[in-house]
């Protein structure tokens, strides 16, 4: 059976490139970078290009770039690392978008005493940067604001909104998980006090991520231990890990990214034309490989657990297929109800991606769509 | 994602009875449109030897792999039961037959048995 993975905002395969950059650091080159002789010095030399590379990536000439598990954990120390550091501010403002990994840190945070506001997006996922501006105060710490929304696509304005928190006397956080070598990102251009990104999104292993920060910030580390990462994040260094993020950073060209957008698009035209579909997240700012769809009258894992049987990998934002049953809260934050999100469908495209894997999708989806309205009730 | 077993998979991708019958003796509704799951449950009365069995049963359910395939086994298991043995069909007899449902599943979408006492309900009140 055919296979075709349409799921590469929830991980990327790991690319043959960075594969093979890995791969010596296994069983060759094993040493460990905070060793002396040759075997870690030749590891650290490997760590420090590396970390050269993603900031040369991201024009982060002012900032320290610290390597981390992951997103999730990027996150976490960018927020809780920064409260722990100033505790005289107890305001952080964020999004009704976020990822669960910004959202439960901020609700950690609030029953420690922090108060939280959480600002409204329009239907298209946009942050009201009225109320941005109108919410920042005296006490406010930070403000953290995903770059990139991982369910709808929605590309924020960084510079505009890093312009709003300057002014205002604050500080930036951008989780661009998503965004990051898709969307150009420039953070002294940007002016981004933090930035979290990670390699499995871009064609590079799981397990590793990184945060920028901005050189005069400090955060509080959530690890204690043999000092590594200057003290910010201890732990010996995932060396392949990082490696391979180093390479992943160039898998994504301006070519994929073309070729991306107009599969999305063709793919999102077709949609249209099924009766009863809204997608979801803008249509002008949006992942040049996200397509987020709501089909009336058919539930969402139902709609994915037969694509799955067909050979086609999607995801849902329906209740029923969470271990809370609770909808996606991003798309009651840009306005469904919950008896219209149960159809919801995230598709997300790769490089490898092809026209013929559009066809065979909108055929299959077609099909699926009509066998699960016949079996509606109502 | 929770995990189903092979038998509610089995059920989902290929539902037994689905449909509508359209001069049922007895029509059973549960679900909402907010909760994500709309079940509806028919079915046909024979009288034999002054017994009244289930002759014939369809359902039509809006929902996910768990809702249609409680739905679908069901059909199975009432057909050809009188109703008072029918009406004593539990959630946790379809979760069985079924080889399980994930607990989460439990409550929220195992709404057939639920469904099928609507039904025999119906009819009952429209037989007095």
């Amino acid at each position: 059976m055919k296979k075709i993975y349409l799921d590469y905002a929830a991980t990327t395969p790991v690319s043959e490139k960075v594969y093979e950059k890995m791969n010596p650091f296994f069983s060759d080159c094993y040493g460990n970078p905070s060793s002396l002789h040759s075997q870690g010095r030749k590891a650290k030399e490997a760590v420090e290009k590396t970390r050269k590379n993603i900031k040369n990536k991201l024009n982060a000439k002012k900032h320290k770039l610290v390597f981390t598990s992951g997103g999730t954990e990027s996150n976490n120390l960018a927020i809780k690392g920064l409260a722990y550091k100033n505790p005289s501010k107890k305001h952080i403002i964020t999004t009704k978008i976020e990822h669960d990994c910004v959202l439960n840190t901020c609700k950690w945070l609030e029953k420690q005493g922090y108060e939280i506001t959480y600002l409204s997006v329009d239907e298209e996922g946009f942050v009201n940067l009225e109320e941005l501006e109108k919410k920042i105060k005296k006490e406010t710490l930070l403000v953290s604001i995903i770059h990139a929304n991982n369910e709808i696509g929605t590309i924020q304005d960084l510079k505009k909104i890093s312009q709003i928190c300057h002014q205002k006397g604050t500080i930036l956080h951008s989780d661009a998980c998503q965004s990051f070598t898709k969307v150009p990102i420039d953070v002294i251009e940007e002016d981004i006090d933090l930035l979290t990104i990670n390699a499995h999104k871009i064609y590079g292993p799981k397990g590793v991520g990184a945060l920028l920060i901005k050189d005069y910030l400090n955060v509080e580390p959530l690890f204690h231990g043999g000092h590594h990462e200057e003290g910010i994040r201890s732990g010996t260094l995932n060396v392949s890990g990082i490696v391979g993020f180093g390479e992943a950073i160039n898998e994504i060209s301006l070519k994929d990214i073309e070729h991306m957008t107009k599969l999305r698009n063709k793919m999102i035209k077709e949609l249209k034309n099924i009766k009863d579909v809204r997608i979801n997240g803008s249509l002008e700012k949006r992942l040049c490989n996200n397509i987020n769809v709501t089909f009336k009258d058919a539930e969402g894992e139902s709609i994915v657990l037969h694509l799955d049987n067909r050979g086609i990998f999607a995801s849902t934002g329906s209740a029923c297929s969470s271990n809370t049953l609770k909808s996606s809260h991003v798309l009651s934050a840009i306005g469904l109800k919950q008896e219209d999100s149960h159809g919801s469908v995230r598709f997300s495209l790769g490089k490898e991606t092809t026209e013929e894997d559009i066809d065979y999708v909108i055929t299959n989806i077609k099909e699926i769509i009509s066998l699960l309205r016949e079996m509606n009730p109502l | 994602m929770v995990e189903y077993s092979k038998k509610v998979m089995d059920n989902f991708f290929r539902p037994k009875n689905m449909g509508e019958i359209k001069e049922a003796d007895g029509v059973g509704k549960v679900g909402n449109k907010v909760c994500g799951d709309i079940m509806y449950i028919y079915i046909k009365v024979e009288k034999k030897e002054n017994k009244e069995y289930i002759k014939e049963i369809k359902f039509k359910t809006l929902g996910c792999a768990a809702a249609i395939a409680t739905s679908s086994i069901i059909t199975e298991i009432a057909k050809g039961k009188t109703i008072e043995d029918a009406k004593k069909i539990t959630k946790e007899d379809v979760a069985e037959q079924l080889g399980g449902l994930p607990p989460i599943k439990m409550h929220c979408s195992n709404l057939s048995s639920e469904a099928l006492k609507r039904a025999i309900d119906d009819y009952l009140s429209k037989n007095k």
